[in-house]
This record gives structure tokens, C-alpha cells and sequence, in this order.
């Protein structure tokens, strides 16, 4: 579904991708995830058309985003990382300015606005302004809107970001769906959880390259299944084990102050780059 | 097609929304002008055997057509800057004609609201200006030239700030120098000719013939209609300098 090969994009002297290449397969929900700054959401700009790449190419279901980006765009819905709804009209007029400008006919707007207030849980808001609603449904209206010209590819960043922890689990639950209907998902994220929780492959990011990319039981296994965090002198460090009884004799054996938990995300993060997710 | 209308009626809802505060906007300027220079300093003037409000009105028509329509400049900035709509815009499959095309229309709408009020408090304060068909065509112009411009400023800007910057060095001066309270034909003629260049002058003048019931020159309007061309064409291709 998606295939970019040799991204390369800079903002003056800061290179914010550096000769990325991945591949995202269909019907697949995919993590991008790195910090703030590794790069995540230019490439989700660079692919929406949003910003120029410098060199590099990059195809959405076959088609070249620089040689035919109406094209392209038309496969694809976006989330952005910002509130980017016209607070001024109400769910209603943004959902139908949304399909004209994806060319749906008027019945056709008509349906699938219908059909995706639905789907989010909206339809009783129909007729409200946006600057009324609270974050979490400004998010879920961001949803139905990105869907509404049927896209085979939705890209999500940082769908969840400034959500309270009730709020983000419900729209987890929507991306799930979504993406059982087919959707291709390209989600970005610096939340660990969320990665871990949502995707079926995740790649990490940093400094705008390309880390390691896989499953995130691929990810989290080539470390182990369980790790002990030690604080010693005011710094912390974590240790790796194959199974529970290795990391609880590591614990029993050390001088104390072991915690013991299942390895996540982070940790295969940390491991690969030096550098946690959440800095 | 579908995408230009797209991007009309979204301002055009917008502008509908906030309707009664947007006339009552709208009335502010043209009201203090016809009262202060109209009515009350200007009451014993008159320019040639016009009284000095016959002049005036059509000078805040041709004001009104440019200041309103070149506003959606700061419709265009909220939408980027603030709420970030304008990333649904880029990231939808529309040329950049049709966002030029479609936010120029709504710049030109918010005009032709504009100069109705302008007229009207004309009426109400005894001005009988003829407005014919070269009165109407040379609102369009110079509305629909101001609104590409101010597409084009909004994409080329990098924060609201640079946009009111550049609303105090272009748009205020012409609006005073632009041949809205004065005759330019008094002024000496090194000045008469740099002032003479500004698309407002042409405007003015075209504007104010009709409204006298004379036949305008052909000069103004193609003037307007080459600068119109020139600010649509900078427009379109200032779009894709919007993207970083």
C-alpha cells in the first residue's frame, strides 16, 4: 500500500529524514514511532502532500505521489496531529465540505456523513458548532471525516495525543475497527502502549532513519520477555531475561531495590537507539 | 468544479455565521467617513459641481470593494495559522486553481456585501450616485483583483503578524491615496503619476464616472483587469510556497 524508497527531507540545515525506505503492506495497521522530532509526522506530511521531499520517491498503492499527487490523495484520509476542524461550522457542514472536496455527489455526502456520525457516535451532534465540542469528539469527528470519501488508506498522527486515558482507549477501539473494514493504517505515535496495543508492525524512527521495524512481539522478544529495573546512585538501568524464574533469582541474587515487569516497547527502543521514546 | 465551490461555501458559510457582527463591521469605517468627511467637513465643499459626499461615495465604493475583499486574506491566515484547516485543503485532492478560485470568489462576496452598505448609508445621507453597468463591472474587477492579492500575500506570509504588516504598508496608504477623498488631479504631477499607478486610483476613477452618469475611459478597467491577472497568476503559484 504504501512504499517509500530513499525519503530524504530537510527544513534549512536540519535533515528531519534521512534516506527513509519502508513498506507498508494492505489491510495492514502499522506504528511509526520514535520521540518528538524523529521525524514521524514529516514523513506523514511529505506523503499527504503537505510538504516537498528533496529527493526520494514514494508510491500509494502503486501511484507516484510526486508525478500524480491528485491521485494519490484521493486513496488516502487524514488525521492530523492538530485540530484541524473549522470550529466556525458545525459537524455537519465540515463533513459535507470534506466530500466536496473529494468530488462525492450530493447523495452520496449525504450517505456517508450519515453513515460515519454513526460510526463515531456522533449522530445526535449533528447540528452542533465544532468550537463546542470537547477534544475527545473534535478527534472522533476527525475520524469520520477522514473517512468519508472511503480512503484505503488512513494515516493517523498522533491520533490520541492530549486525549485523557478513557478518551484515548475509545479511540483505539475506532482504529481497530476501522481497520478491520480494510483500512490500511499508518499511525504515528510516541506513546508506547499505543503502539503496542493498536499495530501489527512497528517501525522505530530516530533522527529521522529508519531503526528496526517488525512485529512488537519481534521487537520486544530480541530483548526477552521480562527485564528488572535497577536504581542505583540516582540512575536507572534495565535488565533482560528470557523468562520470569531467570529475572526473579537476578532480583533475589542482587543487593535489592529490583523491579520486575514484562518488556515493552521502550525497552527495544532504548536498546536500539540510546534514547527512550519519551524524552 | 466541485472543489472550487468546496472552498466558496466553506468561507461563504463562515461569513453566514457570523453575519450580524460581520455587517455590523462592515457599517463601522464607511459610516465615520460619510459622517466626519461626508456630511460634516466636506459639507461645504464641492469638487467641480459635485457636492464633496457625490465624490465621496463612490471613492468608499471603489475603498470598500478593495479593503473587504482583500480581508479574506485574514479568513485565509486564521484557517492556516491558528485552527490549521488549511492542512484539509492541502492534503485534499483540489488544484491550486480551484483554492485561488474559490477564496477569490469569497473575497469578492464579501465586497459586493460591502459596497451595498457603503451605498446605502450613501442614500440615507443624500447621495444619488447612478450606478450602471461600468460602475458594477469596475467593482468587480478591483474586488476580484484585491481578493487574488490577498491570496497571495496569505500564502506567502509566515505568521498573521507579517499579514498585518503588510495590510499597514499596502492597503492603508491606498486606501488614503488611492483617489477615495481627493481628486488626484491636484496633486503636482510627480506625485499625481506614482499615485495614478496604484489599481485603487483606477478603480476610483472608473467608479466615480459612472456614478456621475459619464462615459468612463477604457484605460481604468483594463488596468484593473491586468493587475487582477497578474495577483491571480502570483496567487496560484504562491499556493505551493504555502507547503514546506
Amino acid at each position: 500500500m504504501i512504499l517509500i524508497d530513499n525519503l530524504r527531507k530537510s527544513y534549512g540545515h536540519t535533515l528531519a529524514l534521512d534516506n527513509l525506505s519502508l513498506k507498508v503492506a494492505p489491510g495492514e495497521l502499522f506504528a511509526f514511532l520514535g520521540p518528538n522530532g524523529a521525524g514521524k509526522s514529516t514523513t506523514i506530511r511529505v506523503l499527504n502532500g503537505l510538504s516537498f521531499m528533496d529527493s526520494g520517491e514514494a508510491y500509494i498503492a502503486g501511484v507516484n505521489i510526486a508525478q500524480d499527487p491528485l491521485k494519490a490523495k484521493r486513496l488516502c484520509g487524514m488525521v492530523a496531529q492538530s485540530a484541524n476542524l473549522d470550529k466556525e461550522l458545525t459537524v455537519w457542514e465540515n463533513l459535507d465540505i470534506h466530500g466536496r472536496l473529494y468530488g462525492l455527489s450530493r447523495s452520496e455526502r449525504r450517505a456517508s456523513a450519515e453513515e460515519f456520525l454513526a460510526y463515531v457516535e456522533m449522530s445526535d451532534r449533528a447540528d452542533h458548532f465544532v468550537k463546542t465540542l470537547s477534544g475527545g469528539l473534535q478527534r472522533r469527528l476527525m475520524i469520520a471525516r477522514a473517512l468519508i470519501h472511503r480512503p484505503t488508506l488512513l494515516f493517523l498522527d498522533e491520533p490520541t495525543v492530549g486525549l485523557d486515558a478513557a478518551i484515548r482507549r475509545r479511540v483505539w477501539s475506532l482504529v481497530k475497527k476501522v481497520n478491520q473494514k480494510g483500512v490500511t493504517i499508518f499511525l504515528t505515535t510516541h506513546y508506547i502502549e499505543e503502539a503496542e496495543f493498536l499495530a501489527d508492525r512497528v517501525a522505530f524512527i530516530h533522527e529521522g532513519k529508519l531503526v528496526r521495524e517488525g512485529t512488537p512481539r519481534e521487537l520486544m522478544d530480541s530483548l526477552g520477555a521480562w527485564a528488572v529495573d535497577w536504581y542505583e546512585d540516582g540512575t536507572s538501568r534495565a535488565d533482560f531475561f528470557p523468562d520470569r524464574e531467570s529475572a526473579t533469582a537476578s532480583i533475589q541474587s542482587g543487593r535489592g531495590g529490583g523491579v520486575l515487569r514484562r518488556v515493552n516497547l521502550e525497552d527495544a527502543f532504548l536498546s536500539l537507539t540510546g534514547h527512550k521514546v519519551l524524552q | 468544479m466541485s472543489a472550487f465551490w468546496a472552498i466558496y461555501l466553506r468561507e461563504a458559510l463562515i461569513m453566514k455565521h457570523r453575519l450580524l457582527r460581520q455587517l455590523g463591521g462592515m457599517c463601522v469605517s464607511p459610516l465615520l467617513y460619510t459622517v466626519t468627511f461626508g456630511c460634516a467637513l466636506g459639507g461645504a465643499v464641492t469638487i467641480g459641481d459635485k457636492s464633496y459626499l457625490d465624490f465621496l461615495i463612490p471613492g468608499l465604493v471603489a475603498m470598500a470593494s478593495m479593503t473587504q475583499s482583500f480581508s479574506i486574506a485574514g479568513e485565509i491566515n486564521v484557517a492556516r495559522f491558528y485552527f490549521h484547516a488549511f492542512e484539509e485543503f492541502q492534503a485534499a485532492p483540489i488544484s491550486r486553481l480551484s483554492f485561488v478560485m474559490g477564496e477569490s470568489l469569497a473575497g469578492l462576496t464579501r465586497a459586493l456585501v460591502a459596497i451595498c452598505i457603503v451605498l446605502a448609508l450613501g442614500f440615507l445621507f443624500g447621495a444619488r450616485p447612478h450606478v450602471g453597468i461600468y460602475f458594477i463591472v469596475a467593482v468587480l474587477l478591483n474586488g476580484w483583483a484585491f481578493a487574488c492579492l490577498a491570496v497571495a500575500m496569505a500564502m506567502i506570509v509566515k505568521s498573521h503578524a507579517d499579514q498585518s504588516l503588510l495590510t499597514s504598508f499596502i492597503i492603508t496608504p491606498m486606501a488614503f491615496l488611492g483617489g477615495t477623498f481627493f481628486p488626484l488631479d491636484g496633486l503636482p504631477a510627480w506625485a499625481r503619476s506614482i499615485l495614478q499607478v496604484l489599481p485603487l486610483s483606477h478603480a476610483s476613477k472608473a467608479i466615480r464616472a459612472d456614478a456621475f452618469g459619464e462615459s468612463p475611459e477604457l484605460w481604468p478597467f483594463l488596468a484593473l483587469a491586468g493587475a487582477g491577472i497578474v495577483f491571480f497568476v502570483l496567487a496560484v503559484s504562491a499556493v505551493s510556497r504555502a507547503r514546506d
